[in-house]
């Protein structure tokens, strides 16, 4: 029995995770909200170290070090454009270790279920622990690798793939009835490799573009598996903060999901329906109206209205704070210029907020979709700096783009566009864009930081 | 009252809290938000040691610690990561120099 003062603790540390997710919902109180969650951890952690009577101390705090130092050392050295690969790589080890540890434990299971009956439900959620935490790990680790690219972006889908899916996940849930029935750890570990495979099978087909909302729903299901693992232990504070991530997580995967347009489960199946694949990879080599930084400079030196629309290439060429300061020098001609984000711009749902605000760049400035879509028909230029997707009126008009039905800014809406891009090829969705064709549609081709320089000193001299 | 019951009303408490206390956040703290619930999770650290610290068969022992550190980088670089993300909120005045860490400074030859 857990003494009454350990499960206060437990109580305090819960409050302090649902007092983390209520601060992390506002910008004024995050930062302090995110510290409350540490704080709350920490104090679990020395709790149990205080209260159990542990073996094997000294190698136990020898791998929370080990992790400590990985985790500090990767969470500070990673480049803000890759954080949604490292969000991903951390969600899924957690998973992975919610596994292990359901394992762990059925291996004691199963060694006392000659003598006394193991509750039937304490086994149906070592299963289910062991099952979704793999898949959390395995299609966590493909999600980490279709944004690092190295694996290809594109859906990957091949022949028998809904098959193999269904017929691994068939084969691992009647693997947990028969764990339900007569405790082993063979069972568990063939769930666990079982899960492993359908994990990898379930991001594979998912494209570039709908990662984000992937990363999410994993992250949800770590959240559901670390509640399950709690009840497997009787463990009050993992049911509640596993819990507490399981529910705000798929509340928020489907907030994402609204965002682009999307439903989950066409996100998650659309490309084994064969709707999501279509769309050239290659160059187009159409042609289209390109100029240089001179030109472009006295387009934007002499409008009234220029908004910026920042994609995940502004922050790939580190160009965001060149950007700020051509916007610093606009704005002291008396251009009137702000930002408008798309809330899938970047790599995920506000990802572009994070990377403007480490070049400083004004909160006032960014404005919202919702809150800018208007003004683009009464502005002069519109300034797309390494952004596509977001812009393409192909979401509006093309049924069956992988894009169709996603909200988009804009953009074709102004009287002019200067598209800012390395070349011609597709957007992370792997489409066209018409409206780089269209005659008010000037391209600015070449590296982003380097044009953006040019254009700051071009603007400067006018 | 059945004990199963007590831990299904834990359960159904925890779901409503946990959607009721995000309902209104905005856009623009998604990334961060889904960071610091990732962080959140890694608490299953206290389930890897408490599982390591009873076990006497070194396998599990084995299994056990590497829980342990997946967990740790998961508690501990999630909690570190997202409060990289919100300093980035925090700081508005260009008053401090634009000093990235690690190399992203280093190209920044431009600035007047």
């Amino acid at each position: 029995m857990i003494p009454t003062w350990v499960q206060l603790a437990y109580l305090v540390a819960a409050v302090c995770f649902i007092v983390a997710l209520k601060g992390l919902s506002s910008p004024r109180t995050a930062r302090q909200g995110n510290v409350i969650g540490a704080v709350g951890a920490l104090l679990a952690v020395v709790v149990v170290f205080w209260e159990t009577d542990l073996d094997h101390v000294v190698a136990i705090l020898a791998a929370i070090a080990v992790g400590a130092v990985g985790g500090v050392v990767g969470a500070q050295r990673v480049q803000m454009t890759q954080m949604p690969q490292l969000v991903a790589l951390f969600n899924g080890v957690g998973g992975g270790a919610a596994a292990l540890v359901a394992l762990v434990e059925l291996d004691e299971l199963s060694q006392i279920a000659s003598v006394a009956d193991v509750a039937e439900f304490d086994l149906a959620a070592t299963a289910f622990t062991v099952l979704v935490g793999s898949v959390s790990f395995a299609g966590s680790l493909v999600t980490f690798g279709k944004l690092q690219e190295l694996l290809p972006t594109k859906p990957i889908v091949f022949p028998g793939l809904p098959v193999a899916f269904g017929g691994s996940f068939l084969v691992a849930l009647g693997l947990s009835v028969l764990l339900v029935l007569d405790p082993a750890l063979w069972p568990g570990i063939a769930i666990g490799a079982l899960g492993l495979a359908v994990g990898a099978m379930l991001v594979l087909p998912v494209g570039g573009a709908d990662v984000p909302i992937v990363i999410s729903l994993l992250n949800a299901f770590t959240g559901l598996t670390v509640a399950a693992g709690g009840y497997v232990l009787g463990n009050t504070l993992l049911v509640v903060a596993g819990t507490l991530v399981g529910a705000s997580g798929t509340f928020l995967t489907r907030l994402m999901a609204a965002a682009m347009g999307r439903s989950l489960m066409n996100t998650l199946f659309g490309a084994l329906k064969g709707g999501s694949t279509l769309g050239a990879t290659e160059a187009s080599d159409r042609p289209v109206r390109s100029s240089g930084p001179e030109d472009v400079a006295i387009k934007l030196g002499y409008a009234q209205r220029v908004l910026i629309v920042p994609g995940y290439g502004l922050a790939v060429a580190q160009a965001q704070h060149a950007l700020r300061e051509l916007v610093d020098v606009l704005g002291e001609r008396g251009v009137q210029v702000d930002y408008a984000i798309h809330p899938v711009a970047g790599r995920m749902p506000g990802h572009m907020n994070v990377l403007l605000a480490e070049a400083q760049v004004p909160y006032e400035q960014l404005k919202e979709m919702d809150e800018i879509n208007d003004q683009f028909k009464d502005t002069d230029v519109v300034l797309v700096v390494g952004a596509n997707d977001v812009v393409n009126p192909a979401a509006r008009t093309t049924e069956g783009a992988p894009i169709y039905g996603m909200p988009i800014l804009n953009a074709d809406r102004a009287e002019e566009v200067v598209f800012m891009k390395r070349s011609m090829g597709p957007g992370f969705a792997g489409i066209e864009n018409e409206l780089m064709f269209v005659d008010s549609t000037t391209m600015l081709f070449g590296d982003a930081k380097e044009n953006m320089s040019k254009l700051v000193n071009a603007v400067k001299t006018l | 009252m059945d004990e199963s019951i007590v831990w299904l009303t834990i359960f159904v408490l925890s779901v409503f809290v946990g959607v009721e206390v995000i309902s209104k956040v905005s856009a623009t703290l998604h990334t961060p938000l889904m960071s610091g619930a990732n962080a959140i999770h890694g608490v299953i650290l206290v389930g890897a040691m408490l599982v390591t610290g009873t076990t006497e068969s070194t396998i599990a022992l084995i299994v056990g610690l590497v829980a342990v550190v997946l967990a740790t980088l998961n508690l501990v670089g999630g909690f570190v990561v997202t409060d990289r993300m919100l300093q980035m909120f925090g700081r508005r005045k260009p008053s401090a120099p634009a000093a990235d860490q690690g190399s992203a400074g280093a190209g920044k030859g431009a600035s007047a």
